[in-house]
C-alpha cells in the first residue's frame, strides 16, 4: 500500500479531497493554514474545480461552507481555535439547523501558544454545541477521520467537530488513502425550512437535536476509534485523549502497558466503555491535550469517589502542552534529561524581518508620537505585532483580530486622545471594518493606520482580500477622503511619514493612513516561482 | 533500528530541506517515520527545531523524549546547545560553527565553542566556508547532513540517493553540487566515527 508522507493537516485536506468535498472555507491561522494550502495546489482539486479561496474571515468561512451544505454538497471548514470564536455563531446555530450536505469543521487548537494569544479547547464548542468531536491520535486517523467525518456528518445530519493541536497538525508521517468519492450533486434540503430558524421552528430543531444525543453517544461507544485495551495490573487505568496515547506508548518501548488503556478520539465520551474501565482499576489518569475536559467530567462522576488524577491536581502540568516525559513522570518513571544547557544559550525570540515595511512605519510612529507619550497605540495580530519588542517598542496592546480600531475608540471616548489603532491589511478586513464604522458614526479621534503589505504574511504569505481595496473601503465607510493618506513605508521616507502622522494626529476625527509596501518575503517567493515556471 | 534526530536553526535557515533528505532516505528502506516541524510565528527568524524519528519498527510519538535523540543536528552554534535536554548519553553533537547573529545579546562565539567541545561526542565543522570553497555557497546545510550521516544509521548511498531524488527537479548539476557537499562534510566526520 502506498504511503504518502503527510502532515496531519495535510492529511485532513487530503482526507476531504477523498471523500468527495466540493469547497473547503477558511481563514488562515496556525496550526491550521496548512489543509486549504494543500487543497489549492492538490491536482484533484484544480481538476475538480473545488471551491478553495481564502475567505475574509473565518464567521464567512463557516456560512459559507453552511451554505455549500445547504445545497447538498460537501463542505469541509478550516480555522485556528480562537478563530472558532469568530465563527462561534454560526456554528452553534448550525447545530440547531443541523446540516444537508456533510460539513467537517477542522479546528486547530495551540497549546503552548507556540503562535497565539490563548490555548482554548475546542472540544468544548464541540460539547457546547452538542455535537459529535473527532479527535485523530495520529495523522493517518486525522486521513480517515475526515473521510470519514464526512460520512458521519451526512448520516446524523449535523456538523462534525475534527479536533487538532499543533503537534499532530506540523508532523509527517506515512499516510495511506481511500478511494476517491463523487461529489454530491445539488440537493436542495428535504424539509425546506430546515435552516429557518424563526423561534417557533428552532424549539423544533433543538429537541430534535436533544432528541438525537443518546444516539451520538452509542455511536462513541461503538466506534472503532474508541477502544479499551485491558491490563493486567489494576492499581490504575488509563484514558488517553487523541495523540497522548502515543505518548504513553513511548514510555512503553520495550515492555507491554501493565495497565487497562482508554484510547479516546471519538466524543461525546463513550460512557459504557468509562464505566468498564472504571470497574477495572482502583484509580484513573487521565491524558488530554488541552483543558481538562475529561477530567472535570469524571471527577464528578464517579462520586463514590474513584480518584481521578491529571491536570488539575498536580500530576501533570496545568498548562500547556503535554509531551512523552509529562507522562513519564505521571506514572512514576524516571526521566533521563541528557545535558544541561549552558546558562550562555540566548533566547531568540521570532522578530520583523531585515527590511520589513512595518519597521520603518513603526519609527516613524514613534518620532511622531514621542511628544504626547505611551499608552495609547491600539494594535493588532500579525507580523506587526512584533513591533511591540525592541528596538520599536511601538504597541501597546494585541487582544484580538479587530480589536486595535474598537479599542482605540473605546479608549479614544474614555478620553485618551488621540487613540491610534494600527492593524494589518488582512486584519483590516478581517473584523476591522465593522469598528471602523462606528468610529465613522461618532466621528471617534481615531487614527488608523493600516499597515498594507499586500498579505497575510505572519501565516504564510496568502492572498489579502484587502488587497487593492483598502481606500475604497474606507471611503465606502465614511472616511473623510481628505483623511485618507497613503504613504510608503521606506527610510527615504521617514520625515514624510512622520509629518503624515502629525498632520492626521493633530485632524479632530477619524483618518486613515495606509501604510504600503509589499511584504519582502511574499516577493521573494513569488520571484521564485516565476522562475520555476520558467524552467 | 532507530535514529531519532533533533534538527536545529534558525527560521529561514532551511532545516526542513535537510528533514526532507533524510526523511526520503529512510523511506526508500522501507523505514517508518514521524516529524514534528515548527512552523508558524518562530518562522520569523526565531529558534526553530524538528524532530526526526526514522526507525524500521513503528514509531509511537511525534516527539522524542528527552535523553532520547542520537544526534543533534544544528546549522547555527549557539542553536545547537538549545536542544541539550534531548542527547541521549551516547548521542552526537554535530553542528555548523558559522553564527546567524539577529539578536541584539548573541553570546561570544568562543564561549559557546568551548561548550560544544565539552561534549564526549561533538563534530565542529565551518560549513559555511566548506560549501563556498566548494563553489557552492548555499550548500552548506548538505554539508551539515553529510556531517551528521555517519551516525544517522544510514548508509552514504541512501542519502545522496535521496539528495539525487529531492533536487532531481533542479537539474544534474545542482544534484551533483549537493553530493559534493555532502561528501565534504562527511569526509569530515566520518573518520571521527568509530562506530
Ligand atoms: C481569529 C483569528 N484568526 C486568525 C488568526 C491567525 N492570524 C494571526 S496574524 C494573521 C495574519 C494577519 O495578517 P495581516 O493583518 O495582513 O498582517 P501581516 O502579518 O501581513 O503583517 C492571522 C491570520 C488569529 N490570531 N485570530
Amino acid at each position: 500500500m502506498q504511503k504518502n508522507l503527510l502532515l496531519g493537516a495535510e492529511a485532513i485536506a487530503q482526507g476531504a479531497i477523498d471523500g468527495g468535498i466540493s469547497g473547503v472555507y477558511a481563514y488562515p491561522g496556525t496550526p491550521s493554514t496548512e489543509i486549504t494550502e494543500y487543497i489549492q495546489v492538490n491536482p484533484e482539486a484544480l481538476r475538480r474545480g473545488i471551491h478553495r479561496t481564502w475567505s475574509v474571515n473565518e464567521k464567512t468561512a463557516y456560512e459559507a461552507a453552511l451554505g455549500m451544505s445547504y445545497a447538498g454538497k460537501k463542505s469541509l471548514v478550516c480555522m485556528k481555535h480562537v478563530g472558532l470564536n469568530v465563527a462561534a455563531d454560526p456554528f452553534m446555530n448550525s447545530c440547531v439547523t443541523g446540516v444537508n450536505g456533510g460539513l467537517v469543521l477542522a479546528v486547530a487548537d495551540d497549546p503552548s501558544m507556540h503562535s497565539s494569544q490563548n490555548e482554548q479547547d475546542s472540544r468544548f464548542y464541540g460539547k457546547f454545541g452538542m455535537v459529535p468531536v473527532l479527535e485523530p491520535s495520529n495523522q493517518q486517523e486525522a486521513y480517515d477521520m475526515t473521510y470519514e467525518g464526512l460520512e458521519l456528518s451526512e448520516k446524523l445530519k449535523l456538523p462534525v467537530v475534527l479536533r487538532i493541536t499543533t503537534r499532530l497538525a506540523h508532523s509527517r508521517s506515512g499516510v495511506v488513502s481511500r478511494p476517491l468519492k463523487e461529489e454530491n450533486q445539488l440537493l436542495l434540503p428535504a424539509n425546506p425550512k430546515q435552516f429557518l430558524l424563526l423561534p417557533a421552528f428552532a424549539r423544533r430543531y433543538y429537541q430534535n437535536l436533544l432528541s438525537k444525543q443518546e444516539e451520538i453517544v452509542r455511536l462513541s461507544e461503538q466506534s472503532p476509534w474508541n477502544r479499551l485495551l485491558p491490563g493486567t495490573d489494576s492499581a490504575l487505568g488509563i484514558i488517553c485523549c487523541g495523540l497522548t496515547y502515543n505518548y504513553l506508548m513511548e514510555n512503553f518501548r520495550e515492555s507491554h502497558c501493565p495497565y487497562s488503556v482508554l484510547k479516546i478520539t471519538q466524543y461525546p465520551l463513550p460512557a459504557s466503555l468509562v464505566r468498564n474501565l472504571e470497574a477495572s482499576c482502583e484509580e484513573i489518569l487521565v491524558l488530554e491535550e488541552g483543558f481538562p475536559l475529561v477530567e472535570e467530567q469524571l471527577a464528578s462522576f464517579f462520586g463514590k469517589g474513584t480518584p481521578v488524577w491529571g491536570r488539575l491536581n498536580g500530576k501533570l502540568p496545568r498548562a500547556g502542552e503535554l509531551n512523552p516525559d509529562h507522562v513519564a513522570r505521571a506514572l512514576g518513571k524516571s526521566v533521563h534529561e541528557g545535558f544541561p544547557v549552558p546558562s550562555l544559550v540566548a533566547g531568540r525570540p521570532p522578530a520583523l524581518c531585515q527590511g520589513c515595511g512595518h519597521q520603518d512605519l513603526y519609527f516613524a510612529l514613534n518620532e511622531a508620537i514621542e511628544s504626547i507619550g505611551h499608552g495609547r497605540v491600539f494594535s493588532d495580530i500579525g507580523c506587526y505585532t512584533l513591533g511591540a519588542l525592541q528596538p520599536y517598542d511601538s504597541i501597546d496592546t494585541c487582544v484580538d483580530m479587530g480589536a486595535s480600531v474598537t479599542m482605540a475608540k473605546g479608549a479614544a471616548d474614555a478620553g485618551i486622545q488621540p487613540a491610534f489603532a494600527v492593524i494589518g491589511d488582512s486584519t483590516f478586513t478581517h473584523s476591522g471594518i465593522t469598528g471602523l464604522l462606528d468610529c465613522v458614526i461618532e466621528k471617534s479621534n481615531v487614527n488608523v493606520i493600516v499597515l498594507d503589505n499586500e498579505a497575510v504574511a505572519m501565516t504564510g504569505g496568502q492572498d489579502s482580500s484587502a488587497r487593492g481595496r483598502i481606500e475604497d473601503i474606507c471611503a465606502g465607510v465614511g472616511v473623510s477622503e481628505d483623511h485618507i493618506r497613503v504613504v510608503v513605508p521606506l527610510k527615504k521616507n521617514h520625515a514624510q511619514m512622520v509629518s503624515v502622522i502629525r498632520q492626521e494626529m493633530e485632524y479632530q476625527g477619524v483618518s486613515v493612513i495606509i501604510a504600503r509596501r509589499p511584504c519582502l518575503q511574499k516577493l521573494a517567493r513569488e520571484k521564485r516561482e516565476k522562475a520555476r515556471q520558467g524552467e | 533500528m532507530k535514529t531519532d534526530i533533533i534538527l536545529a536553526g534558525v527560521g529561514g535557515q532551511g532545516i526542513l530541506s535537510i528533514a526532507a533528505i533524510v526523511g526520503a532516505a529512510a523511506l526508500g528502506k522501507g523505514w517508518n517515520l514521524k516529524q514534528a516541524e515548527t512552523h508558524g510565528m518562530s518562522q520569523r527568524g526565531g529558534a526553530v527545531m524538528s524532530h526526526l524519528r526514522i526507525s524500521d519498527q513503528p514509531i509511537s510519538s511525534d516527539l522524542i523524549p528527552l535523553g532520547g535523540a542520537d544526534v543533534i543536528l544544528s546549522v547555527e552554534p549557539m542553536e545547537s546547545l538549545r536542544y541539550l535536554p534531548w542527547l541521549s548519553s551516547g548521542g552526537w553533537l554535530v553542528t555548523n560553527s558559522t553564527v546567524f547573529d539577529n539578536i541584539p545579546n548573541y553570546p561570544d562565539i568562543n564561549a559557546i565553542t568551548e561548550e560544544i567541545l565539552k561534549l564526549p561526542h561533538a563534530v565542529l565543522l565551518d560549513a559555511d566556508t566548506i560549501a563556498r570553497d566548494l563553489g557552492n555557497a548555499r550548500g552548506s546545510n548538505m554539508v551539515m547532513l553529510g556531517a551528521a550521516a555517519p551516525f544517522l544509521g544510514l548508509e552514504r548511498e541512501e542519502i545522496t540517493g535521496a539528495i539525487g531524488m529531492i533536487f532531481r527537479r533542479k537539474g544534474e548539476e545542482i544534484v551533483r553540487a549537493n553530493i559534493a557537499a555532502f561528501d565534504a562534510g562527511y569526509a569530515h566526520s566520518s573518520n571521527r566515527a568509530a562506530r
